[in-house]
C-alpha cells in the first residue's frame, strides 16, 4: 500500500519535472532574448557571440538542444553556470543549507506560534488575545513580506541593536528572517485552526466525548484539534511551496545568502543552466513538500489511507 | 442577521409570477449593507481607486520631478513630512504623496487587471474541464496539479527578465500563474451544477450544449467568479509588489508601492518615513480587499457554511 503510493508520487514528480524543463526551455529559446548574447554581454562583437554560441551548442536545433540537456540531467549533470563560471549542482548545493535551513526555521516557528494561538483562541472567544490574534493576523497577512521584514529590521536590528542587520551564520542572525514569515503565518494558521475549532465544537463526537466525562483540555487536544489541523496542514502545504521560491523576497532584505538570491542573479544575467537547476531544485522541493503533507494528514486522520 | 437566509424571489409558488430580474442583485446588496465592515472596506477600495484614477489632478507635484534644493537636506538627504512635502521626499527628492497617488494606478492597476484576466482563464480552463469531464477533464486538470507543482515565481523571475519589465509584461505574467487555484474552484462549482435536475430539463428539451452552459450554468458559477475576483487581487497586488521591490516591475522612474519601498529600503534607517506610507498603503489596500471579498462572499452564498 504505502509502496504503491510512494511509487505513484515518485512517477508523477517524475512527470512535473520532465515538464518542468520542457516548458522552461521552451520558455527560455523561443523568448525574445538570446542566451548566447547574455552570456558574453552586451558589448560583445558579431564573432565572438558566433564562437560562444557554438561552444555551448546553442546553434543547434531546439531540439537537440533538449535531448542533450535531458541525457545529460539523467547522468546527474545539469552543466555549468554561465554566470558563476561553476557546475550548476556546485552552485545549487552551495546554497542549499541556508535556504532549507531558513525555512524549516519558518515552518517550525509558524506552528510554534499558531497552533498553540489556534488552540487557545477558540477556547477564550472574545478574550484579548482572541480579538488581538484576529487583528494582527488579518493585518499583517496583509502586508508584503519584505515590508515585515524592514519593519523588523528597523525596530529590533537598527533601534533596538538586538539583533544583527543580515548576513548568516549564527543563530541571532537567523531570528529576524525567521519572524518576519512567521509571524504573519502563524497569526493566519492560528485563524484558521480557530475557525475549524469552532466548528467541531458542535460536532457529534465532541458531544460524545465530553458525555464520557472527559474535561476541556482533553477533548480540545486529543479530539479537536486532530480534526481541526486537517485544513490547516493543506494550507501549511501551499504555504511550504511558495516559501520555497518566494524566500528570494526574505533573503534579499536580510541579505541571506540562500537559492532565491542565487536565482535572482541567474535570472537577471539570463544564465539558463542556473535557472533550469533551481526550477528543477525547486519542483523537487514542492514535490518532497507535498509528500509530507500526505504524510502528516494520515497521521493526523487515519481514515485517510496512503494510496 | 435575523432574516432566513432564504432567496425569497424563489419562493413565488405561481409560474406566471416571475420576480423581477434584478431582484437577485437588489438581494444581493441588502445583505451586503447589512455587513458593516464590508461596507466600509468598500468605501476606502473605492477610495483608493479614486485617488489612483485622478492622480494627475490631486498630486500637487510631478511624481518623477527630482527637488535637489528642497527636497534634499543640506548634506542630500532626503525630508520627512512638511508643509511644503506633505509626506516628505525620498532619496532623489522627489514627493512621496504624488509618488504614492501614481503609485496607486501602477499597483493597483495591475493588481486588478492581472487578478481580471487569471479569473478568466480560470473560468475557461476550469468550465471546459468541469462542462466536458471525461478525458478533456482529465488532462486539463494534469496540466492544473503541473503548474502548481512549478516553482512559480522562478519562471515569473525569469519571464520578466527576458520579456523585459513593462506593465503589459508583468500583467501577462502575473496572471498566467495565478489562474490555477480559480480554476479548480470553478470546475468543481460547474460539476455540482451540472448535477441538477434543470440542466438535465434543458438537455431534454434539446437545448444545444452551449446554450445549456451559458444560459444555465454559467449564471450559477458567477457569484464565485466575482467573489474570486476579489480574493485573487491581493495575491496580484503582492506579486506587483514583490517583481517591483526585487526591480523587476514597471522600469524606474514610474513610481509603483513596491518599488518606492525598495527606494525606501536604501534610507530605512535616516528616513524611515520612505517605506514606511508606501508599505501601508498596501496593507490598507489589502485588508479592505479581503474584507470586501469575505462580504461578497457572505453577500451573495448565504448557504454557504461558515
Amino acid at each position: 500500500m504505502l509502496g504503491n503510493y510512494l511509487l505513484r508520487r515518485l512517477l508523477w514528480t517524475l512527470i512535473t519535472l520532465f515538464g518542468v524543463t520542457l516548458l522552461t526551455f521552451l520558455l527560455v529559446f523561443a523568448g525574445p532574448t538570446d542566451p548566447a548574447r547574455a552570456l558574453v554581454g552586451e558589448k560583445a562583437t558579431g564573432v565572438s557571440i558566433e564562437h560562444v554560441r557554438q561552444q555551448y551548442g546553442l546553434d543547434q536545433p531546439l531540439y537537440v538542444q533538449y535531448l542533450t540537456y535531458m541525457g545529460r540531467l539523467v547522468r546527474g549533470d545539469l552543466g555549468d553556470s554561465y554566470y558563476f563560471r561553476k557546475p550548476v549542482i556546485e552552485a545549487l548545493l552551495g546554497r542549499l543549507p541556508a535556504t532549507a535551513l531558513l525555512a524549516f526555521s519558518i515552518m517550525f516557528v509558524g506552528c510554534l506560534i499558531g497552533i498553540p494561538l489556534g488552540i487557545i483562541t477558540a477556547l477564550r472567544q472574545g478574550s484579548l488575545l482572541d480579538r488581538a490574534t484576529m487583528v494582527i493576523g488579518l493585518v499583517s497577512i496583509s502586508l508584503p513580506t519584505f515590508f515585515v521584514g524592514l519593519l523588523l529590521l528597523y525596530c529590533f536590528a537598527f533601534q533596538l541593536k538586538w539583533f544583527p542587520v543580515g548576513g548568516y551564520g549564527t543563530l541571532r542572525h537567523l531570528v529576524l528572517p525567521t519572524l518576519a514569515v512567521a509571524i504573519p503565518w502563524g497569526a493566519w494558521y492560528a485563524i484558521l485552526l480557530r475557525s475549524n475549532m469552532l466548528e467541531a465544537i458542535s460536532a457529534d463526537y465532541v458531544r460524545t466525548a465530553y458525555a464520557k466525562g472527559l474535561n476541556t483540555r482533553v477533548v480540545a487536544v486529543r479530539h479537536m484539534v486532530r480534526n481541526a489541523l486537517l485544513p490547516v496542514v493543506t494550507i501549511m502545504g501551499i504555504d511550504m511551496a511558495s516559501l520555497l521560491t518566494g524566500i528570494v523576497l526574505v533573503e534579499s532584505v536580510f541579505s541571506w545568502p540562500g537559492i532565491g538570491m542565487q536565482t535572482l542573479q541567474a535570472a537577471t544575467h539570463l544564465d539558463v543552466p542556473l535557472i533550469m537547476g533551481s526550477v528543477l531544485l525547486g519542483a523537487v522541493m514542492i514535490g518532497l513538500a507535498n509528500l509530507v503533507v500526505d504524510i502528516i494528514y494520515s497521521w493526523l486522520d487515519p481514515r485517510i489511507q496512503l494510496g | 442577521m435575523t432574516t432566513l437566509p432564504v432567496n425569497t424571489s424563489r419562493l413565488h409558488l405561481d409560474p406566471a409570477a416571475t420576480p423581477p430580474r434584478q431582484s437577485w442583485w437588489l438581494d444581493v446588496w441588502r445583505r451586503f449593507a447589512r455587513q458593516k465592515t464590508p461596507l466600509v472596506a468598500g468605501v476606502v477600495f473605492l477610495a483608493l481607486l479614486f485617488l489612483g484614477l485622478f492622480a494627475p489632478v490631486l498630486a500637487p507635484y510631478d511624481p518623477v520631478e527630482q527637488f535637489r534644493k528642497e527636497g534634499l537636506s543640506a548634506l542630500g538627504e532626503p525630508v520627512g513630512p512638511n508643509g511644503q512635502f506633505w509626506l516628505g521626499t525620498d532619496g532623489l527628492g522627489r514627493d512621496l504623496f504624488s509618488r504614492l497617488l501614481y503609485g496607486a494606478r501602477v499597483s493597483l492597476g495591475i493588481g486588478l487587471a492581472a487578478s481580471a484576466i487569471a479569473v478568466l482563464i480560470g473560468l475557461l480552463i476550469g468550465g471546459i474541464a468541469g462542462f466536458v469531464g471525461g478525458k478533456v477533464d482529465f488532462f486539463l486538470m494534469r496540466f492544473v496539479d503541473l503548474i502548481m507543482s512549478m516553482p512559480t515565481f522562478f519562471i515569473i523571475l525569469l519571464l520578466v527578465v527576458m520579456l523585459k519589465p513593462g506593465v503589459w509584461v508583468v500583467i501577462t505574467v502575473i496572471s498566467l500563474f495565478s489562474w490555477t487555484a480559480p480554476a479548480r474552484v470553478f470546475r468543481s462549482q460547474i460539476l455540482a451544477v451540472k448535477q441538477h435536475d434543470f440542466v438535465l430539463a434543458a438537455h431534454c428539451l434539446g437545448a444545444p450544449q452551449r446554450r445549456i452552459f451559458l444560459r444555465h450554468v454559467l449564471p450559477h458559477v458567477l457569484p464565485l467568479v466575482i467573489v474570486y475576483l476579489a480574493l485573487t487581487v491581493p495575491n496580484t497586488i503582492f506579486a506587483e509588489a514583490s517583481l517591483s521591490f526585487l526591480g523587476l516591475g514597471v522600469p524606474q522612474p514610474t513610481p509603483s508601492w513596491g518599488s518606492m519601498i525598495q527606494d525606501g529600503f536604501a534610507y530605512y534607517r535616516a528616513a524611515p518615513w520612505i517605506a514606511l506610507f508606501p508599505g501601508t498603503i498596501i496593507a490598507l489596500t489589502v485588508v479592505s480587499i479581503n474584507l470586501l471579498g469575505t462580504g461578497l462572499r457572505e453577500a451573495m452564498d448565504p448557504m454557504r457554511k461558515k
